[in-house]
């Protein structure tokens, strides 16, 4: 085991180096929150890819496609379509629209003080969510690397990524985020290489063992390439419909995640906000249709005992780093575990950073302070301190839920929330003029307070699955519609706003033309 | 931050170039968006509606319900692309409208 804590502290000491770099070129808010706004289209790309690709799309989906086949693929195939919806839809006016966060956009045409309170709220709520699934991914590679217990493991994580983001701010995490889908691409291109060269490099070997998946002969044979295993009959009634409101939350929940969005106000201007876009679509592409090497290999490849917990359940976290150990030694093992813990911390400083971010912009300074910065640094300052209770809440929850949930599953829902709660709003200010403030609180308060109720009801919520109130393991097809509802209910029952139709003009001319967009810094 | 040189919106908002450049633009986002909605929700309705039929082999244990999987990444990538080149048409026009007011 002495390699891979070696390889690992490496990589720790090389991040935080990376980290105390960044600190000492970081003056102000703009360079905090926002990299300068200096960051170029393929650095910007990469780096989107890198806050996307978390512990769900690596430990998480080949974990699913593991144990669920095609069915599991699902989630990789969504991943990515949603970055049409962040192409055409929201990339650029955002970019030329806001400043630090989604908020800025809403705030733009809207009363600022409830839609920031109510989207300050949401990014947090959205945040803590996807953050879970990080630590629980995280705490699971720890624990299978030295271990130790799932608790300390994870109480390990959530402190070293505290450490990151009070001393770097958003240009250091940016840099990690490059360096770290960098690795990830490198990891995934070499544990897909080794499950091709098992196979003999035939695909049509590869093929005909998925379709007589048998977990090392330990199992009685699944054809994994057949769809409805997770979603199908055998799901009950409702699972036709499960998989169509998972597929909605995760096509429209990309263009709703806080973390995601505030990397467009990383570049100089929205042609650039446009090129990382397609950097990053190409990135995210390639390393998912890996998981289904790496999924499907751990399927043929691994004995079923293997990727079995001490319990008997699916380790569904961890068939990745196992499939590495197993066929590339103890030292790839400690590459990929390394590869996946750099991911996740990554990923949750992107996380912690953005809702830190509006938690100290758009709540603190213009809703308790209208708009003043009380006294300088105060932003920076409660910025750091939110970052601290949000990392201990998502540390507490990941331990109550514990190692065996799903991390792609766990995303999967917090892309849910974002879509019925921020995307509806985003789209409807940018899109209809006679959009107005209640409209906006109304459509995020709606869809949030619906999503997560449909959560709590599901067949994974606090009745399980005999009490379940809801049928659906994806509250997408029922809280999307709402959000939208709710906020164009909102808007049509109350009276016009002029002052906002009249900024729509301006919004509408500054989303299309760039003119009056945050400029960027020079250093 | 405002802007130090106020700009004038409504001016701006009434030439008719960028009307007809907006309404261009509107006109393909919608229908793009239309299309690749309609085709990528065309997946979970086949799976789960036609199993039988998804289950189709069409090269050696590889069915159809996979192909159509993964023609998604090569849509999704097809879009971005097509996207890219069409807007940035748009920027030059934009410019064009833009040009004094800034």
């Amino acid at each position: 085991m002495s390699t891979s804590l070696i390889m690992f502290l490496a990589f720790v000491g090389l991040t935080l180096l990376i980290t105390f770099w960044a600190a000492k070129k970081n003056t102000g808010a703009s360079a905090y929150f926002a990299a300068g706004r200096s960051i170029t289209g393929w650095q910007n790309g990469l780096a989107v890819a890198g806050d996307y690709m978390s512990a769900a799309s690596f430990l998480g989906i080949s974990g699913m496609i593991c144990f669920s086949g095609y069915d599991g693929f699902m989630y990789s195939v969504g991943f990515l379509v949603a970055y049409i919806t962040v192409l055409l839809v929201v990339a650029e006016p955002l970019r030329n629209a806001g400043k630090y966060t989604m908020a800025d956009l809403l705030a733009y045409r809207l009363k600022p003080r409830p839609v920031r309170a109510l989207a300050s709220l949401s990014t947090l709520v959205v945040s803590t969510f996807y953050m879970i699934a990080q630590m629980v991914g995280a705490g699971a590679v720890i624990k299978e690397l030295i271990h130790i217990e799932f608790a300390p493991a994870v109480i390990g994580v959530g402190i070293l990524m505290l450490v990151y983001v009070v001393f770097g701010g958003m240009l250091a995490t940016t840099w990690v985020q490059i360096i770290k889908a960098l690795l990830l691409m490198v990891g995934a291109l070499l544990l897909s290489y080794l499950v091709l060269q098992h196979h003999g490099f035939s695909f049509a070997n590869f093929f005909e063992a998925v379709s007589k998946a048998d977990y090392a002969g330990t199992a009685p044979p699944k054809n994994l390439l057949e769809p409805g295993l997770k979603y199908g009959a055998a799901a009950g009634a409702w699972g036709h419909i499960d998989l169509i409101s998972l597929c909605l939350g995760l096509v429209l929940g990309t263009a709703g995640l806080p973390h995601i969005l505030v990397r467009f106000y990383t570049v100089p201007d929205a042609k650039t906000a446009r090129s990382s876009v397609v950097w990053a679509m190409a990135i995210i592409g390639l390393f998912y249709i890996m998981t289904t090497f790496f999924g499907f290999g751990a399927a043929t490849i691994l004995e079923k005992a293997k990727i079995l917990t001490a319990a008997g359940k699916p380790n569904t976290n961890m068939v990745a780093p196992i499939l590495a150990q197993h066929l590339g030694g103890e030292l790839f093992f400690a590459f990929i575990s390394a590869v996946a813990f750099a991911t996740i911390l990554a990923v949750v400083a992107g996380l912690t950073m953005s809702a830190s971010a509006s938690f100290a912009h758009d709540f603190y300074t213009n809703v308790i302070h209208h708009d003043k910065e009380h006294r300088p640094g105060d932003e920076i300052r409660v910025a750091r301190i939110t970052a601290f209770v949000v990392g201990a809440a998502s540390i507490g929850l990941a331990i109550y839920l514990g190692p065996s949930v799903n991390a792609a599953f766990l995303v999967g829902l917090a892309f849910s929330v974002a879509a019925s709660a921020n995307l509806p709003v985003i789209v409807l200010s940018v899109f209809w003029k006679r959009f107005n403030t209640t409209g906006a609180v109304a459509g995020l308060g709606g869809g949030l307070i619906v999503s997560i109720v449909l959560i709590l009801l599901s067949p994974n919520g606090m009745f399980g699955k005999e009490g379940a109130i809801f049928p659906l393991e994806n509250p997408g097809i029922v809280s999307i519609p709402i959000g939208f509802l709710a906020a164009w209910l909102g808007t049509i029952l109350t009276a016009r706003d002029p002052q906002a139709e009249s900024k729509f003009i301006e919004l509408k001319v500054r989303a299309h033309t760039g003119l009056g967009a945050e400029k960027a810094t020079a250093h | 931050m405002s802007q130090k040189s106020p700009v004038n919106w409504e001016q701006i908002e009434a030439k008719p170039e960028f009307r007809a450049l907006l309404g261009r633009k509107s006109k393909f986002i919608v229908s793009a968006t239309i299309f690749f909605m309609a085709y990528y929700l065309a997946l979970p309705v086949l799976v789960g509606y036609f199993p039988d039929l998804m289950k189709t082999k069409v090269w050696g244990e590889v069915n159809l319900a996979y192909v159509f999987a993964l023609s998604q990444f090569f849509m999704a990538w097809i879009m971005a692309f097509i996207y890219v080149r069409v807007a940035s048409k748009w920027d030059k026009e934009v410019a064009a409208v833009i040009e004094g007011h800034h």
